[in-house]
């Protein structure tokens, strides 16, 4: 297939459109990646997603697809030949949407709560909450994986991408606040998956550096800082 | 007991009468001609059924198919197009897949949430929700005027009903009772034409009127939850 016939709109620190990086990968997708500037968008882009005017898009045969989950799952059901992305049973297919639900509802809300939450206080309780879902998501990674590597078994599929992307930003939340959130104790399944996820063929690649991370992490919310300090006075 | 037949599938559904998320579940059973059983759950005092079919959010709708549970109302739906073939909810090209996703979202994340949170804030906090909800209409109304016309009455296209309008259809019952005891207004015929067409078709459809809730009991039952929800703020 022409690598012009399949493009992703997407931006090096956005986990969103690093779902859809990994999910192509797994299909072993050859496609044209436009990084763009979320300062200064595209009018592709504008053009493309004029509801949300977010990243990530897909465009396949120059029709645009988005939202990162109904992108993933575009992408399994467009590229039907294995590897699968969703399990086929319609069954195990909705336990996988249930848990990218909760992690896209209750669990990435309660991470970005971190950054947002002012004082100490609301920001222990903010880490707490984050924990205490790692503490439910690693119980579902003990029943979907059935002692397996990933929440699918052996390969990664929809769960593993849905949570697996948010690993940098759980790095950048435990450096900017000097804890641990993917406690080796309490998450030994999370933690040993972790480390798998992040190794995986389709993931090292496109997968930001943790490090390159925090960096744009910390000038974001200093500037956001600064803004708000402004704007206070 | 017929021989031959079909294995005997026990399908049955956890709810209560007065949630938006059951009553989607219950359309996409009717509109899939699937018999089911219907338990009404008290939440105020939660069976031991919805306990450990639902642990992680201990709430309505549960699904239970041969004893499995499935939740989450639109998870619940994409589970039944998928585990029965006939009907089909959402369509069956990849792309128009993707589309009707990516609506049932805009739905949840900008109306659905956005009235639930109208209905139990004040003051600013609801004028600045209430902004917000009549941004997403307008959204809306723009899809609706492009997708929508005399001969496509539904959001399903040619196939009539569909899994957005599945989605959507809980504001043709819910919104207005809302607005009364919220004491705001976003339906506006005059800017939303296109969504009140739809919305007067969708409840004349014939699986849909026998559903349909009465208003003044609704409205009893909001006005509860505002009044707790109110309190409980005014505690903090």
């Amino acid at each position: 297939m022409a690598t012009s016939d399949v493009k992703l709109l997407g931006a090096w620190p956005s986990p969103f459109a690093l779902r859809v990086h990994i999910a192509l990968n797994i299909k072993s997708i050859d496609y044209e990646c436009l990084e763009e500037n979320l300062l200064a968008k595209s009018q592709l882009l504008l053009q493309s997603n004029p509801v949300h005017k977010k990243v990530p898009v897909l465009i396949h045969h120059d029709k645009p697809i988005c939202e990162s989950l109904a992108i993933v799952q575009y992408i399994d059901e467009a590229w039907s030949s294995a590897p699968s992305i969703l399990p086929s049973d319609p069954y195990d297919r909705a336990v996988a949407r249930f848990w990218a639900a909760y992690i896209d509802d209750k669990w990435f809300p309660w991470l970005n709560g971190v950054a947002n939450a002012q004082g100490a206080e609301a920001k222990k309780a903010a880490l707490d909450q984050v924990r205490e879902g790692l503490v439910v998501l690693e119980e579902a990674f003990g029943k979907c994986s059935k002692g397996k590597d990933f929440f699918s078994g052996d390969r990664i599929g929809y769960v593993d991408i849905a949570l697996g992307c948010f690993l940098g930003w759980v790095y950048v939340a435990e450096k900017r606040n000097d804890v641990k959130l993917l406690v080796e104790d309490k998450m030994p399944g999370l933690a040993a998956w972790a480390n798998k996820f992040c190794e995986d063929g389709t993931v090292k690649d496109v997968m930001p550096d943790k490090d390159e991370l925090l960096e744009f992490a910390n000038m974001i919310l200093e500037a956001r800082a600064k803004l708000n300090a402004s704007s206070n006075n | 007991m017929a021989s031959g037949a079909m294995q005997e599938e026990q399908v049955k559904l956890l709810g209560i009468w007065v949630s938006p998320f059951v009553k989607r579940v219950e359309w996409a059973l009717k509109f899939k001609g699937i018999e089911y059983e219907y338990v009404e759950e008290d939440l105020t005092n939660k069976s031991s059924l919805l306990l450990t079919s639902n642990p992680v959010h201990q709430k309505v709708p549960v699904l239970l198919h041969n004893g499995n549970p499935i939740v989450e109302s639109l998870v619940i739906i994409e589970y039944i197009d998928e585990n029965w073939k006939q009907n089909p909810i959402l369509p069956q090209d990849p792309h128009e897949r993707a589309k009707a996703r990516f609506w049932a979202n805009f739905i949840e994340q900008k109306i659905t949430e956005a009235t639930r949170t109208a209905l139990v804030t004040e003051g600013e906090q609801q004028e600045k929700v209430v902004k917000e909800l009549k941004e997403a209409m307008e959204v809306l109304e723009g899809e609706a005027a492009a997708k929508l016309n005399d001969k496509t009455l539904f959001f399903g296209g040619k196939n009539g009903l569909g899994y957005v309008d599945i989605v959507l259809g809980w504001i043709c019952n819910w919104v207005e009772v809302i607005e009364e005891v919220g004491g705001f207004k976003v339906l506006d015929p005059q800017k939303q034409p296109h969504i009140h067409k739809w919305m007067a078709n969708f409840v004349e459809v014939p699986l849909i009127k026998p559903t349909l809730l009465p208003k003044e009991k609704m409205v009893v039952y909001f006005q509860m939850v505002r009044q707790a929800y109110l309190g409980l703020a005014a505690k903090k």
